[in-house]
């Protein structure tokens, strides 16, 4: 964990409302690992005044990415950043995927902005992993697939792909997914995630959860992002201990 | 060269920088980022006699130039604390206060205790203004006779200093700081979070489980100056100031005010090296003005 200060690249727009900045960070770039995350400082001043966790979306050589939509101050701020100024990254934070060995298929189950954390992990999966990318969104809009690979889209209003939730499309093609040893690899919004648990957990599919929280410092000191077990008295924190898990293991 | 040390009731500081209490856990994930042997003191994240669980989720929010906090103090317990947290803290060359919430007098009195056999740690600081429980926290905070029976049962079970967190939820804090010296505390840490709430506008439920939560950072850094003038004018106690520091001007007016030592707190969350930085900020800022003993500083306002 370092606090490093990088130097934008590039911020680019990828569609309406969402955003892949790219900036130098050599140290935390060397160190990453597919599923972390860094709390970024967007400004120089008190406002915002808390840090803000963005999962780690890709890394080439010294440069990471993050992928992000403008819903606050925070976010408005980085999307006007120009390229050669400077933003504080805190990180690598998190424990990441565990995503080596154990399985043949690797299947993304993403929501909207939950992709996020995909295209890295794509990219450090063995050779012999196939993948399968089912990303869903509210609409059309809301739908990113960069860096991911084998795609299948749905939509809640059925402008894109399958008309249905992403949960609903991951049960539409379990069949063939399951034809192989398979671990889904997942991040969304909560209900989504909560729908995807309830399935995984009835089924006893392997799956992991990328889980989002508020949180203040991202490294375990404020504990504001408790996060409750399934058998357990006390609570886990989503920044230190996760943001991944296994999801048959919390409470969501 | 310019001494930052400070003394407080007998017990030596190298310097007035000291680490809140619930904003660097047990220290050992802040080390990560920053050399703790900078620091004048660490203060440890409440502890009371059995783990706590703590509030659920969400417990955080950003409010503007601050944030809300409802941890509901969240702890190891007396007894891990001293077999896994200890062993870390006491490697360390730095002051070491021990923070301690329960919900009962006797309860006070028991952690103060066991605690106090423990070399490591150097003095209690008595949390009795915690926002964010049902039980004890701010039940204690507003009741003067409370604040002063449990600062003389804990004084009589321990020979280390004892500093009382004060609640800025009450309409004289000098009352407090007064029973406080009346019944043998050393000090007073002053001040604890503000009562606040925040409400999403658009599901109209709480932003934070707990409804009510704990107001801190810069936005209450106006307040915490006026509770500690308020003490400063009119009691004879030390006082170790705390509310919204986020750099070495903030750290310095607070000792204008009254502060002989002062706390850091919501600034770790977004900077973890920013103690260090505070000393070298106070360092200079000495250098520049002349001062040769830091401790010049307390109290030195002019109105």
């Amino acid at each position: 964990m370092f606090v490093e200060k990088s130097q934008v690249e590039s911020v680019q727009k990828i569609s309406d409302n969402i955003f892949l900045i790219k900036v130098l960070a050599p140290t935390i770039s060397s160190l990453a690992k597919p599923g972390q995350f860094c709390n970024i400082k967007v400004s120089e001043n008190s406002f915002p005044l808390l840090r803000r966790p963005f999962s780690i979306c890709d890394v080439e050589g010294d440069y990471l990415f993050f992928l992000f939509d403008i819903h606050g101050e925070g976010t408005k701020l980085i999307s006007k950043k120009k390229p050669g100024e400077s933003l504080e990254l805190l990180g690598p934070l998190g424990n990441g995927f565990d995503y080596k060995e154990g399985f043949d298929t690797a299947v993304i189950v993403a929501g909207g902005l939950g992709v996020a954390p995909f295209p890295y992990l794509l990219k450090n999966l063995s050779y012999d992993k196939k993948v399968i990318s089912l990303i869903g969104g509210r609409s059309k809009k809301n739908i990113v697939t960069y860096g991911l690979k084998n795609v299948l889209t749905a939509t809640d209003d059925g402008t894109e792909g399958f008309h249905g939730t992403v949960v609903e499309l991951l049960k539409r093609e379990i069949k063939n997914i399951s034809q192989s040893k398979f671990r889904i690899f997942a991040c969304g919004p909560t209900p989504m995630l909560k729908t995807l648990q309830s399935y995984c957990v009835e089924n006893n599919y392997d799956c992991q959860i990328s889980v989002e929280c508020a949180m203040a410092c991202g490294f375990g000191i404020c504990q504001g992002c408790p996060i409750d077990l399934v058998n357990g008295d006390s609570y886990l924190l989503v920044c230190k201990d996760g943001p991944v898990f296994e999801a048959k293991s919390v409470k969501l | 060269m310019v001494d930052l040390s400070i003394n407080i009731a007998g017990l030596r500081f190298k310097n007035p920088v000291l680490l809140a209490s619930g904003t660097v856990g047990y220290g050992n994930e802040i080390a990560e980022f920053t050399d703790l042997n900078k620091l004048g003191g660490i203060v440890t994240k409440s502890l009371s006699l059995k783990p706590r669980k703590g509030n659920p989720p969400p417990r955080i929010t950003e409010t503007p130039s601050g944030m809300l906090n409802a941890i509901g103090l969240a702890n190891v317990g007396v007894e891990s604390f001293i077999k896994d947290k200890i062993p870390f803290l006491k490697k360390l060359n730095t002051t070491l206060i021990c923070n301690i919430a329960a919900s009962t007098i006797e309860e006070y009195v028991e952690c103060t205790r066991i605690l106090t056999q423990e070399e490591a740690i150097h003095a209690f600081e008595i949390n009795v203004s915690c926002p964010n429980v049902r039980e004890g926290g701010l039940e204690f905070g507003n009741d003067l006779n409370a604040v002063g029976r449990i600062t003389e049962k804990v004084k009589a079970v321990t020979k280390k200093p004892i500093f009382i967190k004060l609640s800025p939820n009450v309409s004289r804090i000098s009352d407090f700081a007064k029973v406080v010296k009346e019944n043998g505390g050393d000090g007073v840490s002053a001040i604890n979070t503000l009562v606040g709430t925040a409400f999403d506008i658009n599901t109209k439920k709480p932003k934070i489980k707990n409804v009510t939560g704990g107001l801190s950072g810069p936005a209450i850094k106006p307040v915490a100056l006026a509770k500690i003038l308020e003490i400063k004018r009119n009691v004879d106690i030390p006082i170790i100031g705390i509310g919204g520091i986020m750099d070495w001007k903030d750290a310095v007016e607070m000792m204008i005010v009254g502060a002989s030592a002062f706390q850091i707190g919501t600034v770790n969350f977004i900077n973890p090296n920013a103690g260090a930085e505070i000393v070298d900020g106070l360092t200079t800022y000495c250098e520049q003005n002349s001062i040769q003993n830091i401790s010049e500083l307390t109290g030195s306002y002019q109105i």
